[in-house]
């Protein structure tokens, strides 16, 4: 917990100093889904990525916009549900608002969900009066029937209040007038609590006044003293250079606070419990003067929960979504993938000429054609189609708001394994990359925990190693063409992709019991509303944000490395070549695990990208040692044949494409993450271990 | 004998009594709008029967068991049920 909350404390500090001069500074917070990425992106058009699910936003973002002719900044920080953090997310959005700097915090609502949301806007207009309330999500609360008076709130909190619907573009306008005109002004609304608390509060926050210097309200600081929020007072103390019980006045006035309080019979918790109810108190009051409708799930919504949560549907549901993902894709990418691998192959001739023409020696020549270009050309045209389609299907289930379902269901599988539920969450993420995965790990809070998403997460094959599953079972595994082929072939991936879950669930059970004891957390999971994805953004977004940051990854890894593997294959050595060595050296290894030496060859050398495994085994099989172009799989699969490749061979690789080490990225990620060189060794061998047993296994039965 | 959260059907709403725990949890729960008089409705169970989805103060929010029996229930005379 200590080393995420200080990093986003860090950032979010680091950003302040290298903000350029804006005529004026705005925090955007608010709960967790309620848009508020979605203002921030409208705002900026600076694209973040912003998904339906609690807690994507792990670091806060920073953007600007210009107005009128004037600049803005605007920081997007964590979703929050309280001051009261419980997370270290909760932690830097307390800590952004109260010392980040900005002019103003704009508290981004939920109209639908309006009670729950003013409990984070009453605390943080207890902390600041410089708010903008912007209640979002008004097409959907009206969809509802649900109606806000934003006039009246706006009277009775005594700050501007926009009506916004973000994803319509609705109310940015006003959102941007009303940040540019907003003038700081004293405390307007303050919630009032029971009288010991308020006595207490008062003699506190007098002494209090001096002490801060108007950089903190008294008030507020004072609530959090005797309400003993320690992360808060903690906070204060350091930012601000203070040590409260330190300061005799300061001491004194805490003692007579206490005993007023303990005198009415009130323990510190019964304070915090007085503040919340208070605030709730407080947002009943307001929503029965300012909103009207139904408060209950609409009818269409709860219909299509129960069906995607029901034990006879929720699972098969859950797969046969998958499926159908990996079927569009298996079947869209086929004849892209084949274009692409023309194109390549058109352009080897023409560079292959130019070289010549420039009279580059033979060797060199043969370098740059079969080892770099002919690698990269394999990394593209395997892997860009299907990422191409993927992303953007994945992105779309993310959007509609179906992940936190999918972490509903199997949250008691992770629950038995000792894991927290939110790693449902970053295993999904792993399926795009896990790298990125191992970061989104951020969102858990217990540090043991964190490890064992952090440890597991290769477990899910990322898209690097999708192309390799696809290929090993149209070639191997499954014989027949077309549709019932593709859909036999999907089905065979799908049970790739649960076992790999499968897998996870196992590692992090064996983690929890042995080197990583402890109980499981409930980390708060809400179910948002199912929210209808914007086509074209999401399109966009993860063509961009996603599938060009892999593909242009995979793409500098693979130029080099195929230049390396071609001079292993072509630097004689006694008899052969660096990699037939190699591969000699190996192959009982790889034998005992089903596979060769070959094989596994590939898969060391294809660390820093798995995207390169493939090429590699083509290259060190081809007796002249270059990559030999092939027209279809049905040549490659001739190759991998006429090498001694069976059923069970494809099994087994198919197997430890899962379950082996994470390339480069992912463990340079998970040292950074852990700071621990331990536990990177431990996300490598831990899976090559699995994978190896499960592959001498297989190859021991059939 | 006082029923928990966990004693509401699918459907049923009821009022929440008191919290039988102290410390953090506590604080989260209520944060989350489990408060003293607030109104829970149960909503529907994972496949596994835990987590539960409850609704309250107009979100969804899904507790585990082992929570939710933490959140007692106030007695009702003719107890309502919704949906």
């Amino acid at each position: 917990m200590g080393l995420t909350a200080q990093s986003v404390g860090r950032n979010a500090r680091g950003r302040e100093g290298e903000k350029k001069p804006a005529v004026r500074s705005a925090a955007l917070a608010g709960n967790p889904n309620v848009g508020k990425s979605t203002v921030f992106n409208a705002l900026t058009g600076l694209h973040q990525h912003t998904g339906n699910w609690s807690g994507k936003t792990v670091l806060s973002a920073a953007g600007s916009y210009v107005y009128r002719g004037r600049e803005y900044a605007l920081t997007d920080i964590p979703g929050a549900y309280s001051l009261r953090a419980a997370s270290a997310e909760e932690e830097a959005a307390r800590d952004f608002i109260l010392f980040g700097g900005a002019d103003l915090t704009v508290v981004v609502c939920d109209a639908g969900a309006l009670e729950r949301n003013l409990n984070l806007t009453l605390q943080i207009l207890e902390a600041t009066p410089n708010v903008i309330v912007a209640v979002n999500l008004m097409d959907e609360a009206q969809r509802r029937g649900i109606r806000v008076d934003t006039q009246a709130l706006s009277d009775a909190l005594g700050v501007p209040v926009i009506p916004m619907a973000a994803r319509r573009g609705r109310g940015l306008e006003e959102l941007k007038r009303a940040v540019a005109e907003f003038e700081p002004r004293p405390y307007a609304y303050t919630v009032r609590f029971p009288e010991p608390v308020e006595e207490a509060v008062n003699v506190l926050e007098m002494r209090l006044e001096n002490l801060l210097n108007g950089r903190v309200n008294p008030r507020f600081a004072a609530l959090r003293i005797l309400e003993e929020d320690s992360g808060a007072v903690k906070a204060l103390e350091q930012r601000l250079g203070l040590d409260f019980a330190a300061d005799p006045e300061t001491a004194a006035a805490l003692t007579w606070a206490r005993e007023v309080l303990k005198r009415a019979g009130y323990t510190a918790e019964d304070v915090r419990d007085a503040l919340i109810s208070g605030v709730y108190r407080a947002a009943e009051q307001l929503v029965s003067r300012c909103v009207t409708g139904p408060a209950a799930v609409s009818p269409g919504r709860l219909k299509l929960d129960r069906v995607l949560t029901r034990p006879l549907t929720g699972f098969p549901l859950m797969l046969a979504l998958l499926a159908l993902i990996f079927f569009i894709t298996v079947r869209g990418a086929n004849a892209p993938s084949d274009a692409l691998y023309a194109l390549f192959t058109r352009a080897e001739g023409l560079l292959s000429r130019g070289l010549t023409a420039l009279r580059v020696p033979g060797a060199v020549h043969d370098a740059l054609i079969y080892g770099v270009w002919r690698v990269l050309g394999y990394v593209v045209s395997v892997m860009l189609p299907p990422m191409a389609i993927f992303f953007p299907l994945f992105t779309l289930l993310e959007d509609l708001g179906y992940l936190p379902r999918v972490a509903f269901n199997l949250d008691s599988g992770f629950r038995r394994a000792g894991a927290c539920g939110k790693q449902c969450l970053t295993m999904a993420m792993g399926f795009g990359c896990n790298a990125a995965g191992v970061v989104g790990c951020r969102i858990i809070d217990a540090k043991r925990e964190r490890l064992i998403a952090q440890l597991t997460n290769s477990l899910v094959p990322c898209n690097g190693r999708f192309p390799i599953l696809i290929a090993l079972i149209t070639m191997f595994l499954v014989t027949g063409q077309g549709l019932g082929g593709d859909l036999l072939a999907c089905l065979l991936l799908t049970g790739f992709i649960v076992l790999g879950v499968a897998a996870t669930l196992g590692m992090s059970w064996l983690l929890s019991r042995t080197l990583l004891r402890g109980q499981p957390s409930s980390p708060t999971l809400e179910l948002p509303p199912f929210r209808r994805p914007k086509l074209g953004e999401v399109v966009v977004r993860s063509l961009l944000d996603r599938t060009l940051f892999v593909l242009g990854r995979a793409a500098a890894v693979a130029a080099p490395a195929g230049l390396l593997i071609w001079l292993a294959a072509n630097v004689p050595v006694g008899d052969g070549s660096v990699l037939s060595a190699v591969t000699g050296a190996l192959d009982p290894v790889g034998r005992f695990l089903g596979m060769d030496g070959v094989i596994l060859t590939a898969f060391i050398l294809g660390l820093p990208a798995n995207e390169t495994v493939i090429p590699i085994m083509i290259m060190a099989y081809a007796a002249s040692g270059s990559f030999q172009g092939y027209e279809s799989l049905t040549g490659l699969r001739a190759l991998l044949v006429d090498n001694g490749w069976t059923a069970v061979t494809a099994v087994c690789t198919a197997l430890f494409t899962i379950l082996h080490w994470p390339c480069t990225t992912t463990l340079l990620t998970v040292k950074k993450e852990t700071g621990s060189l331990k536990w990177t060794v431990l996300a490598a061998v831990l899976p090559a271990a699995a994978g190896a047993a499960l592959c001498a296994v297989v190859n021991l039965l059939f | 004998m006082q029923g928990t959260l966990t004693r509401l059907p699918d459907g049923a709403s009821g009022t929440v009594g008191t919290l039988k725990i102290s410390g953090e949890l506590k604080g989260r729960l209520m944060d989350l709008g489990f408060t003293p008089g607030a109104r829970v409705t149960r909503l529907f169970a994972a496949p596994s029967g835990d987590p539960a989805a409850y609704y309250v103060r107009g979100s969804v929010i899904a507790l585990r068991r082992s929570e939710a029996e933490l959140v007692t229930l106030r007695e009702e005379r003719g107890a309502g049920t919704w949906a």
